[in-house]
């Protein structure tokens, strides 16, 4: 037996071999009707999926409203978010204020609604950048293997010893404050693990038949790479940006909060915490209370939601069976 | 065995000397340095001013020479100076180490006498009320941010007791600091606890559906032998990987609890020292996490040979 590496759990919960089997839109279907679904229409498949996965659901409706809010902030809030009145400073929940005002009198509700929007360009961002820079070289590195491989695997090692908080926190000090640079800031813990799963998905497809096929029929090993392994590593990857936008949605939370996250003016939920924190904690509860349930009720759907799928698409972890 | 632990000494050295490679490529190749930071803030830069601050911290030597000097250093046990307080940089990091290490101790004690027994009753409880509401305590465990949660209990204890059971002054005594220390290792703990039940339920699950178990099941075993004795000790190999690897997000726990919890250690320094930007001290400490975390894995695989005897390190 090959001794186990500090990779072999991540596998075990993610399941990556099982994924390229059931990315596979006929077995996927055969599952569906095994289970006595009779899906004809697309929202007979929404309504079946989320009968069978409820959380799931509770989790794609919390992901849902949270984008809603951060697009419609305008309509929703009553207050400039950054305008200041002192004769309202650290004013508790009214029905004016429904979430009470900070110290500098800005209304803390329109500052929550628009915080969403800070926090989702952030965990969006860094999941869309951190998955195409991990797909580039889990791809290069599973389907090109040789020295290309070794080379990206020992540096993948050596990011993967860097905690993600930490490596954030060096990134976003090295960067400098700036939106741009936490998005970027996050975005760099995240690629060693998705560069990981497609590499490893990519080796087992690499040697599937019809990748030989492909190849035989005088296709370029550029366009096997993109047409025909890519879109087979779908399934993990799907999971792991899911997965990921909860991560990011806390690492963003807690840079800001130790004040190297977004800088002002863009209202962050990490960082109305850091302002608030130990004294208000005395005087000012309402402060600390509502930019915290924001955060773990937007990291809690995006778990919810990255569960259902990777038991949606991962037949080993299933329940019911 | 002994070619093993040689091979993994090495590639552990190899890991640690790229992961250096790494932080000072980060630290020094992004435009702008310390001198240009201290001026900005100031809102005028003065050439000669910066200049001198540039060739008092070395910064006007070439690249390879700062950093070979930073390598070299360290290995004959010259950490640097830190800009902040101008004195040697061991001399601010060893006295802090203590709480930190004592603080993830506890951290990962409260993880796995609450995470291995709750995951082991989810997995028998399968499907039941304790498993499913396991379940979502878990999930939203794992939502909480470490920091929030420790100002609830800070807000918590204040409207209670009144008062903040805080790091502010150094502890009456061991078991005092003992006190201080469970809080805000239960708070980490919370989070990393939930991710080993998860793990331990389904790791768990699989073991329990083995012949072995129906086996043992018939010759007449108690429950809790067969859950602890035969299923557990089967289960227990991906927990252990899981404990190596949260012990890199138990760093970033313990970096934020500091700061929340006012403890004295090198989380909380970390935090002060980029805010300061004092690159020796970061860079250190940056080196120093990576190091644990190769370390945890090493251990971890070694644990794997005690664990399972069909694993050998032999070649």
């Amino acid at each position: 037996m090959t001794p186990p590496t500090s990779d072999t759990p991540l596998d075990a919960i993610i399941g990556k071999d099982e994924f390229a089997a059931a990315a596979s839109a006929d077995s996927f279907d055969a599952e569906l009707a095994k289970a006595g679904a009779h899906v004809t229409s697309r929202w007979g498949m929404a309504l079946f999926l989320a009968k069978r996965y409820p959380l799931g659901g509770v989790g794609l409706a919390i992901v849902v409203i949270f984008v809603l809010v951060a697009v419609l902030a305008p309509y929703i809030t009553t207050h400039d978010p950054l305008a200041t009145n002192p004769a309202i400073s650290l004013a508790a929940p009214s029905a004016a204020h429904p979430m009470g005002a900070d110290f500098m009198g800005r209304d803390l509700f329109s500052r929550v609604v628009y915080g969403a929007r800070t926090s989702l360009a952030v965990a969006f961002g860094a999941t869309i950048l951190g998955v195409f820079f991990g797909v580039l070289i889990g791809l290069a590195s599973g389907y090109l293997g040789g020295w290309v491989d070794l080379a990206t695997q020992r540096i993948i090692d050596m990011l993967q010893s860097l905690p993600t908080l930490i490596l954030a926190m060096a990134m976003a000090a090295a960067l400098g404050p700036s939106l741009t640079n936490t998005i970027i800031a996050i975005a760099i813990p995240k690629l060693p693990s998705i560069a990981r799963v497609i590499r490893a998905s990519t080796l087992s497809l690499r040697e599937m038949p019809f990748v030989e096929a492909a190849r035989a029929m005088g296709m370029s090993e550029m366009r096997i790479a993109m047409r025909h392994i890519l879109p087979n590593t779908l399934a993990p990857l799907i999971v792991l940006a899911t997965a990921g936008l909860g991560t990011a949605i806390l690492v963003e939370a807690s840079l800001s909060f130790l004040g190297l996250g977004v800088p002002e003016p863009h209202p962050s939920w990490g960082r109305m915490l850091s302002e608030s924190a130990a004294e208000y904690v005395r005087t000012a509860p309402w402060l600390v209370i509502f930019p915290g349930v924001a955060i773990t009720f937007a990291v809690f759907g995006t778990n919810l939601l990255g569960d259902a799928l990777r038991d949606l698409l991962d037949p080993r972890q299933r329940t019911s069976n | 065995m002994g070619a093993y632990l040689i091979r993994r000494t090495v590639l552990l050295f190899v890991t640690v000397l790229g992961v250096s490679i790494i932080i000072f490529a980060l630290m020094r190749v992004v435009p702008g340095n310390i001198a240009d930071i201290l001026f900005e803030s100031s809102g005028y830069i003065d050439a000669v001013q910066k200049a001198k601050i540039e060739a008092e911290l070395g910064l006007d030597k070439p690249l390879l020479q700062q950093y070979f000097g930073w390598i070299g250093g360290l290995m004959t046990g010259d950490f640097g100076y830190s800009y902040m307080s101008e004195r040697p940089a061991i001399s601010e990091i060893l006295p802090r180490l203590p709480v930190t290490l004592k603080l993830a101790g506890l951290t990962l004690f409260f993880t796995i006498i609450f995470g291995i027994p709750l995951g082991v009753w989810s997995a028998v409880k399968q499907n039941g009320l304790i498993d499913n509401s396991l379940r979502v305590i878990t999930l939203s465990a794992l939502s909480l941010p470490s920091f929030w949660c420790g100002l609830l209990v800070l807000m918590f204890s204040v409207h209670v007791f009144g008062t903040i059971p805080i790091y502010s002054n150094e502890p009456r005594g061991p078991w005092h600091e003992l006190a201080l220390l469970s809080i805000p290792a239960l708070v980490v703990g919370f989070r990393s606890s939930a991710l080993i039940v998860r793990l331990t339920r389904s790791s768990m699950l699989e073991v329990l559906r083995q012949d072995y178990i129906r086996t043992a099941r018939a010759k007449g075993a108690a429950e809790n032998v067969i859950n602890y004795h035969h299923a557990l000790k089967n289960a227990l190999l991906p927990i252990i990987t899981l404990l190596g690897i949260e012990a890199s997000h138990l760093i970033g726990g313990l970096v934020v609890i500091e700061t929340v919890f006012n403890i004295p250690g090198l989380g909380r320094y970390l935090v002060e020292a980029i805010r300061w930007r004092d690159y020796p001290i970061v860079q250190n400490l940056v080196l120093f996490s990576a190091f644990a975390v190769v370390i945890t894995n090493f251990i971890v695989d070694l644990l794997y040979a005690v664990i399972d005897p069909r694993i050998k390190y032999s070649d």
